[in-house]
């Protein structure tokens, strides 16, 4: 028996393996990322991996793999699926012959995410079955289950993660891999794959039949099951939630639910009974606990356990003591840490990124930002972004604004990985209709926050194959733009100077700021520099770039350069009118 | 049935905390221990805090450590050992290296790197090991093993056989830097005692 420490997503990734998974796509977003990454690096002899350009094309191009019969994987964070919610209500009808699995990772407490949304709720939209682990061993078990249930009642699965799930690790069981069981080749049949009306209506009809099926299914399923232990409470926990309930109600009757939908009423109902009181513990949405009062079940939840936020075992402490009517009081951070500096994140020194947003304010402009290592362009003192909605999101709300005649000028802000996800569609909404904002796309050759992905832009695919690696300048102007410029951000006088020209123009303008992310090229950008503390006013313009390796712990002193953190772009030197900021002698 | 142990470690982004929490758990499953770790990736790693978290023994069922549990906290900066000073259980081990690194929010004026930093960590924690893990990394001529010479230093605390340190160190880096990984583990644990 081989047993190896694996992640959360390392064991779903395994468990596609083990289930005979032949084809595996989907876009980085944390905490989904290394799903794929963990297929591409330990089975791409065995499974075809991709990224896709958004999550969209991901699950339209897995659910013509699993048309063929392949046992399929598509993976993406939450708000990926809205992305990519329109193939998925449909294939709920279509359904699937290969086994079908979407890998969705929800992330409560928003540790790197612009909202918090309970994936369930799709599973329950579009009246398919889903699953939640509780650990890496059930990520791999859950993973099984899932596709043989998918083939079984010829329907896409859910599997939902968070945060807490993906990046915990634990022991895993490692299993032989299945074959995959059905030959890979489309057969026609287009009452069951076009949904035109005259089909989709009796597609919506078996979508209901396939629906109980599987409520039996789920009823019957090892992955839901009851604990007994004392009555006097029954707590009902899907995912995450029942670690901790076990750590907190150690003593208590517990139903671990691992197939969560549709609600296994049977078992509900059974542990309902067998309870004298019944409490659920779930983690955002109070979806199972509304489900048993449907089925006219007494349960606490809500009034004990916030949807707020991420659970954890202090949280359940909190839980336990008012459920006995005791009091609780948490543990504080130490008074010593009362007045601590906060330490959010920043971009790293050297960061293109800090050169555009220096840019960026030497101008009065609206900024319209988007999702990526760039939105922490938004925090002080760069405070360079005015607006972030959503992926491709910074490229439309300029236009919108420009449209309804805001009096500033508007800047979008779109890095490359974001651009090509679905900047493209509002850049060519810009061009179509006569907008004129500026769209700078922050083009570091990589997918940076998620921790360095390929994309269409850098010329190799996930599998490290090499592709044509495409321009963002050709893509521009083929969408119709015409004022196309590539800018250095290193570059602060030129940068700050086309900024100007482009936002005067009366046409829109895309520039594309291109230097790779030195996080990614782990080399320097230039020598080291230093403060030469004689020269130094203590103006402090050099501390405005909000970079990490530039320290001042007293005003009344020249800053620091932390010669081990900086990776000498030359920026800072770049905004010091006194030239006190030079290039150390030596590279180290 | 063992209780189960739990560790924090805390850090700035790219200190190498999350690697150091997956060699102290595979430590403690080569010491025939159940063991889950929790780390935090995406967002929070750029330059942010950052704590990484342990808990081995019989069977672990939570990843997360409950406040006021922690046998060892270990941690690479100064304040962060101070911000997360509350995880530690009341007789617990803290291990602190004294590098102070100033964030950004300091330098650009909006908030004070307090000056008794390495005062307050000394009155917060009955039991300390206070290192410079830095300086020592610097001696042993690599400083991206910092963290584990803080790993040697909290190994004190943490009943786990040296056989077993040693598998899960090696399982854990490449093997051209096993070698210089087991030395600063060993001069992690020579500071300690």
């Amino acid at each position: 028996m081989t047993v190896e420490l694996l992640s959360g997503n390392e064991a779903l990734a395994r468990g596609a393996y083990e289930a005979g998974v032949t084809a595996a796509f989907g876009y980085p977003g944390t905490p989904s990322t290394e799903i794929l990454e963990y297929v591409a690096a330990h089975f791409r002899d065995a499974i075809y991996g991709e990224w896709s350009p958004n999550e969209k094309v991901a699950f339209e191009a897995a659910a013509g793999a699993a048309y063929t019969g392949a046992r399929t994987l598509c993976t993406m964070k939450h708000v990926g699926l809205n992305v990519a919610a329109d193939p998925l209500m449909t294939m709920a009808y279509t359904g699937t012959v290969g086994g079908f699995v979407a890998i969705v990772a929800d992330d409560p407490g928003m540790h790197s995410s612009q909202n918090e949304q309970d994936t369930r709720r799709y599973a329950a939209f579009a009246r398919i079955p889903c699953f939640e682990p509780a650990d890496s061993q059930d990520a791999a078990d859950v993973m099984r289950a899932a596709y043989a249930v998918s083939e079984q009642h010829r329907t896409p699965v859910i599997v939902r993660t968070t945060t807490r799930v993906s990046h915990s690790r634990s022991r895993v069981v490692l299993r032989d891999r299945e074959p995959a069981p059905l030959p890979v080749g489309f057969v026609k049949d287009p009452a069951r794959f076009v949904p035109i009306p005259l089909w989709a209506r009796p597609m919506r009809v078996r979508v209901e039949e396939r629906y109980a099926a599987l409520r039996t299914a789920a009823e019957q399923s090892p992955l839901n099951r009851i604990e007994w232990r004392d009555r006097k409470l029954g707590i009902i926990a899907p995912g995450i939630a029942y670690q901790y309930v076990r750590e907190v109600f150690p003593e208590y009757s517990t139903l671990k639910l691992g197939f969560t939908h549709p609600y296994p009423d049977a078992l509900l109902r059974e542990f309902a009974a067998g309870c004298a009181e019944v409490l659920v513990v779930e983690e955002l949405d109070p979806l199972v606990e509304e489900h048993c009062r449907v089925l006219g079940l007494a349960v606490r939840g809500r009034d004990l356990v916030s949807g707020i936020g991420e659970l954890s075992p202090l949280r359940l402490r909190e839980v336990r003591a008012r459920w006995e009517g005791a009091a609780f009081a948490a543990p504080q951070p130490i008074a010593a840490a009362a007045d601590l500096p906060g330490r959010p994140p920043v971009l790293c020194p050297g960061c293109p990124h800090r050169g555009v947003f220096a840019a960026l304010a030497q101008h009065d402009v609206v900024v319209t930002g988007d999702i990526g290592c760039y939105s922490l362009g938004v925090l002080p003192p760069l405070a360079r972004m005015d607006t972030i909605l959503c992926m491709g999101g910074g490229v439309s709300l300029a236009h919108g604004m420009d449209k309804a005649g805001e009096p500033k000028p508007v800047v979008g802000i779109v890095g490359d990985s974001t651009f090509f996800h679905s900047g493209i569609t509002g850049l060519l909404n810009i061009a179509y209709n006569r907008g004129k904002a500026t769209i700078i796309v922050v083009d570091n050759r990589t997918t940076g926050m998620t921790g360095h992905q390929d994309n269409p832009g850098t010329g190799r695919t996930l599998l490290g194959e090499p592709s044509p690696a495409v321009r963002i300048e050709d893509v521009a102007r083929a969408c119709g733009i015409r004022r196309v410029v590539t800018l250095n951000p290193y570059d602060l006088t030129a940068t700050s100077r086309i900024l100007a020209e482009e936002l005067a123009a009366d046409e829109p303008s895309l520039l594309v700021s291109v230097a790779p992310c030195v996080l990614k090229v782990r080399q320097r950008v230039g020598p080291v520099r230093t403060v030469a503390a004689a020269a130094c006013k203590k103006c402090r313009a050099c501390l405005k770039i909000g970079c990490p390796a530039i320290e001042s712990a007293d005003a009344g002193q020249p800053p620091r350069i932390n010669p081990e953190l900086c990776n000498g772009c030359g920026l800072c030197a770049k905004v010091c009118r006194f030239s006190a900021i030079i290039e150390t002698e030596v590279r180290s | 049935m063992t209780a189960t142990t739990s560790v924090v470690l805390a850090g700035v982004g790219g200190q190498g905390i999350l690697l150091a929490g997956t060699i102290i758990a595979r430590a403690a499953l080569s010491a025939g221990f159940d063991a889950k770790t929790n780390e935090v990736h995406g967002m929070a790693q750029r330059g942010g805090s950052v704590i990484a978290q342990v808990r081995f023994g019989h069977a672990v069922n939570s990843p997360l450590v409950e406040e006021g549990t922690a046998s060892v906290l270990g941690s690479l900066e100064l304040i962060e050992a101070l911000r997360f000073a509350h995880y530690l259980a009341p007789d617990g081990l803290a291990v602190v290296s004294t590098q102070r690194i100033i964030p950004v929010s300091v330098s650009s004026g909006k908030a004070a790197y307090p000056a008794d930093a390495e005062a307050r960590v000394r009155a917060a924690f009955p039991r300390l090991v206070l290192v410079d893990a830095i300086a020592e990394a610097h001696a042993l001529e690599d400083v991206r093993t910092a963290n584990v010479i803080l790993l040697g230093a909290m190994a004190g605390g943490l009943a786990i056989p040296a056989d077993a340190w040693r598998e899960a160190i090696t399982a854990s880096v490449k093997p051209q830097f096993v070698e210089r990984n087991l030395r600063a583990f060993a001069r992690g644990q020579a500071l300690c005692r």
